[in-house]
């Protein structure tokens, strides 16, 4: 028994047994809520798009709270899941009838489409560190969603046809999939609340394992300071490709759930802003701290959304929360404050 | 002939980028940090100017004048209540702390001015300079938004090396302990570094609003990753640097419109940013800083 309690709340796994322990108990909290009474339509419709940016968060999180590096062009890798499964999801429709299964092909083919695009934008992360390397993801965004904006995709049964910046696919009788700035459109719905829990889990699984492995320990050494790192022997180069693959793949499987969650879809949803927002989170919940990264993403997602009875001053309020808490978080007299408590309590923990 | 159209309409474009990028640059190589909100101060510009001549019925010049006073007032107090505190903190906290300003001024204006599109008035000057008999035309505005723009570089070029807040800036920039030591007052240097990027955000925002006279609460964010990408593109912290990735941004991009694809432009613009990072990674005019153990 005490074996088992010191594998599970040990100080080496309590981050990891809150985490999934509170994803779990969220999730059947709304399940039951669900069945029991009619839960609002606003409510029901906001819990796929909070699964989707609290992966995206934590996929960010690996890169800019463990490797240290700044990158504003996640939702670049998140746009490039989500059309790649917004396409596979549409070719796939006849042959895959089972929604389930559907939503697995286009969700992994996102996330290796997406990984795949976050190796090549790799080669300058080795290269570039600090603000060049922020600028480089950024510009990164812009390209993939100006090429997104361009792209023309349909289907009939004489095959695929695909055309750049000017439409010409012309279809018999076929289905459009990627129509331009108008992105996708009429596609199937078949994201779902479990299939969100799922992924999130399976990215816990995959962020945890990796932090606590060899792997996890370069990339944090790398961060805290190159140099000392390199001397020891550690391939900087190849830790830090790892953290970002494995983030623009986290990221791509997001945006995945995300694509098949609407009947449609633009590219536009996916710029600069957005990359901004996913930010928000990460830096908001805390860097390298994954339970503050799902709990900061839930509740600013949330809270736009309850506050939209104010309307036109609800975004007023988002920025002023973020400048006071960014205020408050710094300041030095809070911080003494808070470090007061958090001495009482380890005081009593001790007695 | 129309290349040489389409190159110093870009040249103009490109002057707007660099006095925009200016502002980024002067506050990036003094407070080290990324000033998100410098897009919204260009807007914030836009409007003071369309009031002042519109609402108020001022004289151009006079317009010109509140608009840049408006400007440099909100960069101060911006300055002043947010960035401030946070001199210690990390450079991720300030990064969120100027987009919350970001959004702040955005929506604020949106309530205030509305979300609808507003007419910007022609108050600079009209009509255009014809060459090789017709052939070649240029608007007065290019080429007043283009002398402007070495206007406001040789000034600032000289007030930083000839000045004794220039010295001091400088100063700042390179170890803001030593400078405390002797004897510069470091928050004075940062506020007055806000103040000249601010009120040069206004100068571009009327420049930029009469090119394209068209007025909105979202107005400066495009303009305002455009000048930031130039201002790495030339190496960020440098002034010579500004310029010239403000010119070669506005140049290519303007291009690449007319003779690739409108569409495609931004795509090109920054697959060009991303070769030049990878040949010289610190932007074309940055220096390397080495970094002892």
């Amino acid at each position: 028994m005490k074996g088992i309690m010191n594998t599970l709340f040990g100080k080496k796994n309590r981050s990891r047994t809150i985490s999934f322990s509170l994803v779990i108990l969220v999730y059947i909290v709304i399940e039951i809520l669900m069945h029991a009474i009619r839960m609002p339509r606003l409510f029901t419709s906001l819990l796929v798009p909070v699964c989707c940016y609290i992966i995206v968060a934590l996929a960010l999180n690996l890169v800019v709270g463990f490797s240290g590096e700044l990158s504003l062009g996640h939702a670049g890798f998140m746009a490039i899941g989500a059309f790649t499964a917004v396409a596979v999801s549409g070719l796939s429709a006849s042959a895959v009838p089972n929604g389930m299964l559907r939503l697995f092909l286009s969700v992994v083919a996102g996330c290796i489409v997406s990984g795949l695009f976050g190796l090549l934008i790799s080669v300058p992360v080795l290269k570039l560190s600090g603000d060049y390397l922020a600028i480089v993801t950024l510009a990164f965004g812009q390209i993939i969603k100006s090429l997104i904006n361009n792209m023309f995709l349909g289907f009939d049964k004489n095959g695929l046809h695909f055309s750049f910046v000017t439409n010409e696919v012309s279809l018999e009788n076929g289905k459009m999939l990627l129509s331009g700035p108008m992105g996708a459109t009429d596609t199937a719905k078949i994201s779902n609340f479990t299939t969100g829990i799922i992924l999130i889990l399976i990215t816990l699984f995959i962020i945890y394992s990796l932090i606590n492995s060899k792997y996890g320990r370069t990339i944090m050494a790398a961060r805290d300071n190159r140099i000392a790192a390199e001397s020891i022997g550690v391939d900087i180069s190849r830790t830090k490709t790892l953290a970002f693959v494995i983030s623009a793949a986290l990221a791509g499987m997001a945006g995945a759930l995300y694509a098949l969650n609407y009947s449609t879809l633009q590219p536009s949803k996916f710029d600069f802003n957005t990359s901004i927002l996913i930010l928000v989170y990460v830096v908001f919940g805390g860097l390298g701290n994954i339970n503050g990264t799902i709990i900061s993403t839930t509740l600013l997602y949330v809270l736009p959304e309850m506050l939209r009875s104010l309307q036109d001053y609800r975004m007023l309020i988002y920025a002023v929360v973020l400048i006071v808490v960014m205020q408050l978080t710094n300041s030095s007299r809070i911080r003494r404050f808070a470090d007061r408590i958090t001495d009482l309590f380890r005081k009593k923990g001790e007695e | 002939m129309t290349f040489l159209t389409y190159l110093i309409s870009g040249l103009a474009l490109g002057s707007v980028y660099a006095i925009i990028a200016l502002g980024y640059t002067m506050v990036y190589g003094i407070a080290k940090m990324l000033n998100f909100a410098h897009g919204d101060i260009i807007m914030v510009g836009g409007y003071a100017a369309f009031f002042a001549f519109n609402k108020f019925g001022l004289s151009p010049v006079v317009s010109i004048l509140a608009s840049i006073l408006v400007c440099t007032l909100l960069g101060v107090i911006i300055e002043r209540l947010a960035y401030k505190p946070l001199r210690q903190a990390s450079s991720l906290s300030v990064l969120i702390t100027a987009i919350g300003v970001s959004y702040f001024l955005q929506n604020g204006s949106q309530l205030i001015f509305g979300s609808d599109t507003k007419i910007f008035p022609a108050m600079l000057m009209e009509g255009s300079l014809k060459l090789f008999d017709g052939r070649l035309m240029i608007s007065y505005l290019t080429l007043f938004t283009i002398f402007t723009c070495v206007v406001i570089m040789t000034v600032l070029t000289l007030f930083i090396n000839k000045t004794k807040i220039g010295k001091a800036m400088r100063a700042c920039a390179e170890d803001k302990g030593a400078a405390q030591l002797m004897g510069i007052n470091v928050d004075t240097t940062i506020s007055i570094t806000f103040a000249i990027g601010s009120g040069l955000a206004a100068v571009a925002a009327i420049l930029l609003c009469s090119t394209y006279p068209s007025l909105s609460p979202t107005l400066g964010s495009m303009p305002g990753i455009k000048a930031f990408t130039a201002a790495v593109f030339g190496g960020i912290g440098s002034i010579p640097g500004a310029l010239l990735g403000g010119l070669l941004l506005g140049i290519i991009e303007n291009l690449t419109k007319a003779y690739i694809s409108t569409q495609l432009s931004d795509a090109i613009v920054f697959t060009v940013l991303i070769i030049v990072l990878l040949i010289k990674p610190t932007g074309l005019l940055g220096k390397k800083e080495n970094v002892k153990v």
